[in-house]
């Protein structure tokens, strides 16, 4: 008998799911009910999922298709944590745009279901069944706000694109089968002859389509409209939790199954890494609206955390693992400040809009000069804590031109932070926004700016946590 | 363990800036503000003479020292001072007070979040001058661009967003090399402990990139010619009290690098780019000198005479004699006071006639006879004239540079003249001459905290140019050293 505690946390999920729906089905004006229950359900999930599984070292479940070990459990806590907050401070977006629905809570808990098992997958089609699970909740929110245009489209491109890169990616993983003879990880890394051309193809269709899931240039093309059409609390979700889920996969499937080829792939991971952050630094520059210039920035930060993945070292995956947390909670706080840009019912995005904003919400701005210093990666704010990890590890295996060309691109990236903070801080203010905003948006903002600014001084604990995961 | 005198240091002020925080802000002058400011900085001042009198100076070994584990088995937390760094401390603490009191004439808006800017800066440049570990030093190095970039973007003059920009990102631009640098070190040597890796040594066959990369922080900093265009930019628009702080202590973090980690711990690659210093060096007393004499706009000039000025420092640095760093730190000190002092007597006048150009101003000795003699002195320290502490570091360094190269002195003596030059036509036409415009004649002579804030400046000037024994006890046994160790250095490889 299989020990199913471990997989507990979604079988409640999956359950708390059902209910909800059934929940949304028969009771009447019952948005705010499903809201609150499944707040509530992510909460209990996160508390088994600490319970169950964070002790665990390694365990293997359903034929070994499926992994409970250090990584999985905290990438879990990580994707549950940003599902929370992200629900949490949507409601008054999503009332001031009338889509205040069940569906809403439903999908990204459904979406989160999806993370979580490719979280834990050690098999291909595992793997494949989370990943689609969790994109089509993703296609449906990206739409979310259905009357408008921009929502329309982004949703549709994110469909296209992404069904496009699925097909790859299932393209890859026939391929890998076809020469493994397996879809379980353990056996593809057992079985596997280095001599095979054709299997480097499969290597290459499945990495690009996991680039293409966490945006990694050159395969970034929707995240920019994608980003900029959704709505601003989906694009916050976007921005996060599911580069957490996709990263682990990435991870996963680098170091598990084809460690023994790293010839082959690391080369590749370099230049997805080199790309990104030059690109995401470069391409920001020019950019007007808050969310698309969010979108190049965060493809800038998936080259980072990429440059980690490229050293094949436990150093390399840790200080990865430890970008991506710190970016999330970056991220957490920038949108918590986008989503208080509002003025009678209606909410702001462009970064002219920032415009003097230093002069009528000081501390609100004070909190945003810290993020964006923070995400430029200026010390002592988090965000140079994150940077350094990665470069330490990339250095120790001396990899210099991938750490130069990385730093100096923060240097590029640093630019459009600044301008930002010069809109903010150097020009003529404009009319005052709203400051009834809700009491979770104000907590995760102010939480969140807190852990930025004084990570410094606690940094070992991060630290300690991450330093359990033991890929290699 | 002892009371941690040095990181009360680091923290008093930004404990005061908290304070600041929680207070509310008032329109125009903020006197509660400005008072807590002062007496936090007052205080530290207090802390760090304590610190002097209580110093050792007869040993070489870091004192007061504290080390903490940080990130475990990693980075830790490990400060303390040595002959060269205390001088640094007091200059940092003895500048900041006199810049809190001579804000209420340059700063008119937010008052109070300036003098929480200043005071942050002040305690990351504290951390600077007294950090032990590569990594903590780097924390504050950089940490210090947040609170600057705001000073002269907030508060500065008419193209303070193209200054700040320029500040931030050739400065950001040099450093990352550095720490791509400093993590090298460790993985070469396991550790970045700055007392042991002065003891284990760092391989030769690395020395020479990594003080490149040190070396492309630290030129940005200094300035060093070419890359100095950042400066009279960031200084021109900046309001006077971040002049004051960039000139005074901003400058002299790159000085003190140069001497604690690019001496110390790359003493080979130290030798092998001497020639690259000396140019540099050489070209940046020369030609900032001939720039400075054509300069309409009086801060810009002082702006590219602290070029020429930095340009002594480093050259006295890398003759690597005895007489030559002690000269340098002399003159970083010096220049530290004096600059300080020219950005000041220009912020004075143009508070009052809001004009930095050269042209408006002539013939201000028959108006104001306080202020042109205060500024007397300040040129003639600020040329080196014997008897002004100006002097003490330009000598000390010729005679270093004389020893190790006699082409360089001769060369960098012209230099002296050119300084001589510009200053003394700078004060000619500002303060002799006749007095043409007619806006000059209602102009007030200093009031009392102007007068309060030069006569405090001018005072260790004059005192360390007829005294300068305590400095250089101070420093003595710290560099006999510092080149003891390199030359051993030098001669085991």
């Amino acid at each position: 008998m299989e020990n199913l505690n471990l997989i507990l946390p979604e079988i409640f999920i999956s359950l708390s799911i059902m209910f909800l729906l059934i929940l949304g089905v028969f009771k009447n004006d019952s948005s705010k009910i499903t809201f609150n229950l499944s707040l509530f359900a992510i909460l209990i999930t996160t508390i088994i999922t600490i319970n169950e599984t964070f002790s665990v070292t390694r365990e293997t479940l359903f034929n070994e298709s499926v992994v409970i070990d250090s990584m999985s459990s905290l990438m879990k806590i990580i994707t549950l944590i940003g599902g929370f907050i992200v629900l949490v401070i949507s409601s008054t977006y999503l009332k001031t745009f009338k889509i205040y629905n069940i569906e809403y809570p439903v999908l990204i808990l459904s979406s989160i279901l999806g993370m979580m098992v490719m979280i834990s997958s050690n098999d291909l089609i595992v793997f494949y069944m989370g990943l689609e699970l969790q994109s089509l909740a993703l296609y449906v929110l990206a739409t979310y706000n259905r009357d408008q245009l921009k929502s329309s489209e982004a949703g549709l491109k994110y469909f296209v694109l992404s069904a496009l890169s699925s097909g790859l990616l299932l393209y890859g993983c026939s391929l890998v089968y076809g020469f493994s003879g397996s879809t379980n990880f353990d056996i593809i890394s057992n079985q596997l002859n280095s001599e095979e051309y054709v299997l480097t193809f499969g290597i290459v269709f499945i990495l690009v389509g996991l680039a293409f899931k966490i945006s990694a240039v050159p395969f970034h093309m929707w995240a920019p409209d994608v980003y900029e059409g959704s709505p601003t609390t989906v694009t916050l979700f976007f921005t996060i939790v599911p580069k957490v889920a996709a990263l682990t996969v990435f991870i996963r499937f680098l170091y598990v199954p084809f460690l023994n080829l790293i010839d082959q792939w690391q080369m590749i991971i370099v230049f997805l890494s080199i790309a990104s952050m030059v690109f995401g630094a470069v391409a920001a520059i020019g950019q007007t609206n808050i969310k698309r210039l969010i979108a190049y920035s965060s493809i800038g930060h998936i080259g980072y955390t990429l440059a980690g993945l490229a050293t094949a070292s436990n150093e390399g995956i840790q200080s990865s693992i430890i970008y991506i947390s710190i970016y999330v909670v970056m991220n957490l706080a920038l949108f918590s400040c986008l989503l208080m840009l509002r003025r009678k019912d209606q909410y702001y995005e462009d970064i002219d809009d920032l415009s003097g904003l230093s002069k009528n919400h000081p501390l609100l701005s004070l909190c945003l000069l810290l993020i964006l210093f923070s995400l430029a990666g200026i010390p002592p704010l988090a965000g140079f804590f994150a940077k350094f990890y990665v470069f330490k590890a990339v250095l120790e295996q001396s990899m210099y031109f991938l750490a130069i060309v990385g730093l100096l691109s923060t240097v590029v990236a640093a630019f459009y932070y600044l301008r930002i903070i010069k809109i903010m801080y150097f020009d003529k203010e404009k009319d005052k926004y709203d400051t009834d905003h809700s009491l979770w948006l104000k907590f995760s903002l102010t939480v969140s700016t807190i852990l930025i600014l004084l990570y410094f001084i606690f940094p070992s604990q991060l630290v300690e946590v991450v330093s359990r995961i033991n890929i290699i | 363990m002892n009371f941690p005198i040095l990181s009360s240091l680091i923290l008093l002020p930004i404990v005061g800036a908290l304070f600041l925080f929680f207070t509310k802000d008032k329109e125009g002058n903020n006197l509660t503000a400005k008072y807590v400011a002062l007496f936090t900085t007052v205080v530290n001042f207090l802390i760090s003479i304590y610190l002097w009198i209580s110093f050792d100076q007869s040993t070489s070994s870091f004192q007061f020292v504290e080390d903490r584990t940080w990130i475990e088995g990693f980075i830790n937390y490990k400060v303390g001072v040595d002959g060269i760094s205390i001088l640094f401390i007091i200059l940092t603490t003895f500048i900041t007070p006199l810049c809190i009191i001579s804000v209420n004439n340059s700063v008119k808006n937010r008052l109070r979040d300036f003098l929480i800017a200043i005071l942050i800066m002040e305690s990351f440049m504290i951390g600077v001058f007294c950090a032990l570990d590569l990594v903590v030093f780097y924390l504050f190095f950089e940490a210090g661009l947040i609170p600057m970039f705001l000073i002269i973007g907030i508060w500065g003059g008419a193209r303070r967003v193209y200054s700040a920009f320029k500040f931030f990102l050739y400065t950001l631009l040099g450093s990352v090399l550095m720490l791509v640098a400093i993590i090298s070190i460790y993985w070469i040597t396991g550790t970045t402990d700055v007392v042991q890796l002065y003891d284990i040594g760092i391989d030769v066959k690395y020395q020479n990139l990594l003080w490149l990369a040190f070396f492309s922080s630290f030129a940005v900093k200094t300035p060093m010619w070419p890359v100095h265009t950042w400066l009279p930019d960031a200084h021109v628009e900046a309001p006077t009290a971040g002049s004051v702080l960039l000139a005074a202590i901003l400058l002299k973090m790159a000085g003190y690098g140069f001497i604690r980690f690019s001496l110390g711990l790359f003493p080979v690659a130290s030798e092998v780019f001497t020639p690259l210093i000396y140019t540099l060096s050489v070209i940046a007393i020369i030609f900032t000198s001939l720039i400075a004499l054509m300069q309409e706009d009086m801060k810009k000039l002082i702006a590219y005479s602290s070029v020429a000025h930095m340009g002594f420092v480093t050259l006295g640095i890398f003759t690597l004699q005895q007489q030559g760093i002690e000269g340098s730190i002399i003159q970083m000190i010096s220049h530290g006071l004096v600059s300080a002092a020219l950005f000041l007597t220009v912020g004075v006048v143009y508070d009052r006639m809001h004009s930095r150009l050269i042209s408006t101003y002539g013939g201000l000795v028959s108006v104001i006879p306080k202020y042109s003699i205060l500024f007397m002195l300040f040129a003639l320290a600020s040329l080196g004239l014997p008897g002004t502490s100006g002097f003490i570091g330009e000598f000390l360094i010729l005679m270093g540079a004389f020893k190790d190269n006699f082409l360089v002195a001769v060369i960098a003596s012209i230099g002296v003249i050119l300084g001589a030059a510009y200053m003394l036509w700078l004060y000619k036409r500002v303060v002799f001459g006749k007095l043409i415009n007619e806006d000059l004649k209602k102009i007030l002579d200093l009031n009392r905290s102007e007068y309060f804030i030069l006569s405090c400046l001018a005072a260790p000037i004059l005192f360390f140019g007829f005294y300068p024994d305590p400095l250089i006890k101070t420093i003595e046994v710290s560099v006999t050293d510092l080149i003891n160790m390199h030359n051993t250095n030098i001669a085991s490889k």
